[in-house]
């Protein structure tokens, strides 16, 4: 098994760097800097819905958390660094609380999805509110539906004039977004994930068990609450200004559409329907014939008749199918495999 | 005296106005086998239920080697050393078999020793020929089988078996026979079964449920014979 991890860990790194060095060729580092975010944001999601079983219709919450964490603490310190760990921190302290009331209220599914969606929207409404001069944290501004613009945007750790920007905070997203891959990778093959995954498939079997699904599953929703949270904090620098948008609906059922269309149960696939989809409304953003929401729905109904696995386990699917020599090659390797199971048995 | 593995004093357990069960004392001695009869809706699987805590009883009380665990929660139970098959099968269907029975013994195992113990128990079970296989793709026997491995894995001294035998071949009834007499070395069993021929193979005390309580208590064949129970399920079923 460690093995296979290593091998697994040196072809993210491998695809991380070609994809870097290659992508910038076809489109712009600012541009590619924003699907990176998505792409993360959409893993943030892949993980807890797809593998913990958890569908969370507030997402947004957590980015906007995120991107809001970052802004208001920026302005107070003027370096980039805590700020950034705020990004992280304060969603997953939100997602461990809300969780917690969540999982031992012992609400389900549809439960969970009419709640997170309303954290979503009273977090929107608040943020709406804060228009007033009276709404300040710190010498932060909260501004209501305008945002908070100018704040201090990433910096070299300690020096709070280096700025990171261009070309170079997109390298630092690409990176990022592919440590979170490796490190999700790692989360679901240890025991903890592969616990996660027997919780997803039937509660009531993992706690005859003996695990405590309520604390396992409050602790997996703020992992996702964490990543979620680090792409808002990566995407306020990027916007260099945070609006209450990041919590409206449309942004929560994006992140829902790109887990559905690139595949969920998988890590690459939300990842990529993240990417495919954002650049996909950048290109149609461009023109005014079609509107955008419409194209996104179509392309969600069509997916959902047509291939409601999504694209990448349909694509690996073709990929066994279509190299024909395969299946033999492993069933005589788990025969091989059973037998030396036999023999140290 | 042989130590105690479960008691209920008084059980009780109210659905509004329907008493599912009622007043239920039982008691079960460390190694004991026991099976559970009753017609249709005479509680068993409620009683079942209240045990292991996927329902807590409104009134009485139970306890485990002594232990008070009225009110726990299912996997604090569970983690005491009690396992449970369901009646309907309760797996992890789009998961190996492998996985579901790693996924039992690592709560009580680390990541290695859960390994061999999986390997251990599928060896026992016969189950090695499928053990890569979906869960949901294997046929209900097999199904019924990796379930009682999934409660045998963790090595528990109470096993609470939900109709253990519904639905099998008689040659898969043999080998669930077996298996329960293997398990019956380490813990003590409590079955809920309709199958008479089953019952008479493995039990020694029968306990019978009627419409909430415990109507009789004694040896199989007495059981099996008493006109009180010939007419409330016997009688019934033919």
């Amino acid at each position: 098994m460690p093995g296979d991890l290593k091998r697994e860990a040196i072809a993210i790194a491998v695809v991380t760097g070609a994809l870097i060095l290659v992508l910038p060729l076809i489109i712009g580092t600012y541009t590619l800097t924003v699907l990176a975010v998505y792409g993360m944001l959409g893993l943030s999601l892949g993980l807890i819905w797809g593998f913990g079983g958890i569908l969370c219709f507030g997402q947004a919450a957590f980015f906007g958390l995120g991107a809001y964490a970052y802004a208001i603490s920026a302005i107070n310190i003027g370096e980039s660094t805590i700020p950034m760990l705020l990004a992280v921190l304060v969603p997953a302290v939100f997602a461990v609380l809300l969780g917690a009331m969540m999982f031992y209220g012992r609400l389900n599914d549809v439960y969970l999805g009419v709640i997170t969606l309303v954290v979503t929207l009273i977090l929107f409404k608040v943020i709406n509110s804060t228009a007033g001069p009276q709404y300040m944290i710190g010498n932060a501004r909260l501004g209501g539906f305008n945002g908070i613009p100018g704040f201090q945007t990433l910096n070299v750790p300690g020096k709070p004039d280096a700025y990171i920007w261009g070309d170079s905070y997109f390298y630092v997203c690409a990176v990022l977004l592919g440590f979170v891959y490796l490190l999700v990778t790692v989360l679901l093959r240890s025991s903890f994930g592969r616990i996660a995954v027997g919780i997803r498939e039937n509660e009531v079997r993992m706690s005859l068990m003996g695990y405590d699904v309520r604390a396992r599953k409050t602790v997996m929703f703020a992992i996702g609450a964490a990543i979620a949270g680090l792409a808002g904090g990566l995407f306020a620098n990027w916007a260099e200004i945070v609006t209450p948008n990041l919590f409206s609906l449309s942004q929560s059922a994006e992140i829902i559409i790109w887990c559905i269309v690139g595949g969920l149960g998988t890590r690459l696939g939300p990842v990529l329907g993240a990417a495919g989809l954002a650049y996909l409304k950048f290109l149609l953003g461009q023109q005014a014939l079609v509107d955008n929401a419409l194209v996104t729905g179509l392309i969600l109904v069509l997916f959902v008749l047509l291939l409601p696995k999504g694209v990448v386990p349909a694509l690996s699917g073709l990929w066994r199918v279509s190299v024909g020599r395969r299946p033999p090659g492993r069933i005589r390797r788990r025969r091989r495999s059973r037998h030396r199971e036999r023999l140290h048995g | 005296m042989a130590e105690v593995a479960l008691e209920t004093q008084g059980l009780t357990m109210r659905f509004g106005g329907v008493v599912a069960a009622n007043r239920v004392d039982f008691k079960l001695r460390a190694r004991e086998l026991r099976c559970l009869i009753g017609p249709n809706g005479a509680g068993k699987s409620t009683f079942f239920k209240c045990i292991t805590g996927l329902q807590s009883p409104t009134e009485g009380e139970v306890y485990m080697r002594g232990v008070e665990t009225t009110g726990w929660m299912p996997h604090q139970i569970a983690s005491l050393g009690v396992g449970m098959k369901t009646q309907t099968p309760n797996v992890m269907d789009s998961l190996s078999v492998h996985e579901n029975i790693w996924l039992a013994a690592r709560r009580f195992h680390d990541s290695r020793e859960a390994d061999h113990k999986t390997q251990e128990i599928i060896d026992l079970l016969a189950l090695g020929a499928i053990a890569r296989d979906d869960l949901g793709r294997l046929a209900h026997g097999e199904r019924q089988r990796v379930e009682l491995g999934l409660v045998a894995v963790g090595d528990p001294w109470l096993i609470l078996l939900d109709e253990p035998a519904a639905g099998l071949g008689a040659e898969e009834v043999e080998r669930m026979t077996a298996i329960i007499h293997v398990l019956n070395r380490q813990a003590a069993l409590v079955i809920v079964e309709h199958d008479m021929q089953f019952i008479r193979s493995i039990a020694q005390t029968v306990t019978v449920f009627h419409q909430g309580k415990v109507l009789i208590e004694d040896h199989v064949d007495r059981v099996m014979s008493d006109p009180v129970v010939r007419n409330v399920y016997l009688g019934k079923k033919s």
